[in-house]
């Protein structure tokens, strides 16, 4: 390789690392605003904004989910399986892929008494695929 | 065999047996694979029918990050090197790597509306992807605003090299940020958590789609090597001849 060649070399390679760098820097700088949602830690700890729209996730505890008499009015909870638990208030058509034990986010407002009063809920789909044979199988290996 | 095929004259002549297979093989592939997805594969436990959706969406959104590669490659061996043929590469891969990121984002809104509850969410995965998008649309209109070819090849692969960091940020996008999008189901060194009845249907497409495009983005470079060398003997011999 000759000298030209090195040199261009070199400055792509510096070009490349200089943005990575700055890349890596920016995601870092950025990185709670780039997070989707806010974790249930960070909502039972308090450290999200209160009466503001913010969107929060976590796994819908088993047993959890109570419709009230209109059908359309629904509470659960989200959890982090660590722990950290907070309850959802929603009135409207949960999304067909809603289900206890999946991942879901939650768009809305947290109350000052703890209580998220969500005007959106989105299911949030794992990376497994399972065929409907095994279903029992799968269901006992959740629980 | 290398130096023979960065002549535009022998690649051109080369090529085009290797565009025809490469079609055959990818077009048959492809229908097989499709049709054993949308036929014979089993709706999912969850997501019921919307899991077709992936036959299409995961080969498109993993071509589409390989193209990129593959231009961000050329890219810097046009600069380092300054071989003819990788220019010639680029600008016969953008647009097809624009296409194929395009059928990954629409076909990734048609799953997440049944799937998710919501068309579209501004997430890492899919704001990653649709800068994927722009990359790739910026790589065209860059290289048709520059007049002079030289000039326009030079810009092109700083842009597609620059870009370049936009991939591991797709890759890890799922992993570095909480998203809407799922994590990976096939990751090296990790089990797979599709199950083999989704999975076969999968690899076939995947495998075919790469075959297609390969025939796709030959076949352009050939009517690009036509375009650029039009003055040249060669050229018009193969004109006489055909």
């Amino acid at each position: 390789m000759n000298d030209l060649r090195r040199r261009r070399m070199l400055v792509l390679l510096f070009l490349f690392c200089g943005g990575s760098l700055t890349a890596t820097l920016a995601i870092f700088a950025l990185q709670s605003n780039i997070n989707h949602y806010y974790p249930p830690d960070e909502v039972v700890a308090g450290s999200v904004p209160i009466e503001h729209t913010i969107r929060a996730g976590g796994m819908v505890v088993i047993d959890s989910v109570v419709h009230d008499d209109t059908g359309l009015g629904v509470e659960f909870e989200l959890s982090d399986r660590k722990g950290s638990t907070f309850s959802v208030s929603y009135k409207g058509l949960l999304p067909s892929l809603f289900r206890e034990g999946q991942g879901a986010i939650v768009v809305g407002k947290l109350q000052s008494d703890g209580v998220f009063e969500a005007n959106q809920v989105m299911a949030k789909h794992d990376e497994n695929y399972v065929p409907p044979e095994l279903k029992e199988l799968h269901e006992i290996d959740d629980s | 065999m290398f130096h023979r095929m960065a002549s535009p004259e022998h690649f051109f002549a080369g090529a085009r047996l290797w565009v025809f297979w490469l079609y055959l093989l990818g077009v048959t592939g492809l229908a097989i694979g499709s049709a054993w997805g949308l036929f014979f594969v089993p709706p999912e436990k969850y997501q019921g029918d919307s899991v077709r959706i992936m036959y299409l969406h995961v080969p498109a959104a993993h071509l589409a990050q390989m193209i990129y590669i593959a231009i961000a490659v050329a890219g810097a061996i046009h600069i380092i090197w300054r071989l003819k043929m990788a220019d010639v590469f680029m600008a016969a891969a953008a647009p097809i790597g624009a296409i194929t990121t395009a059928l990954a984002l629409i076909s990734g809104i048609m799953w997440g509306r049944p799937t998710w509850g919501v068309w579209w969410i501004w997430d890492a995965r899919t704001t990653s992807v649709l800068i994927l998008f722009f990359l790739f649309f910026g790589l065209v209109a860059l290289r048709q605003a520059i007049g002079r070819r030289e000039r326009a090849a030079f810009a092109v692969s700083v842009l597609a090299i620059a870009g370049a960091i936009n991939i591991p940020i797709i890759k890890y996008s799922v992993e570095w940020f909480t998203t809407l999008h799922q994590p990976a189901s096939i990751e090296l060194g990790r089990n797979i958590a599709i199950d083999t009845v989704f999975l076969l249907p999968l690899f076939v497409n995947l495998a075919s789609l790469y075959v297609f495009v390969a025939g796709v983005i030959l076949a352009n470079m050939r009517v690009d090597l036509v375009n650029r060398y039009q003055t040249t003997s060669w050229v018009s011999e193969w004109f006489r001849n055909n």
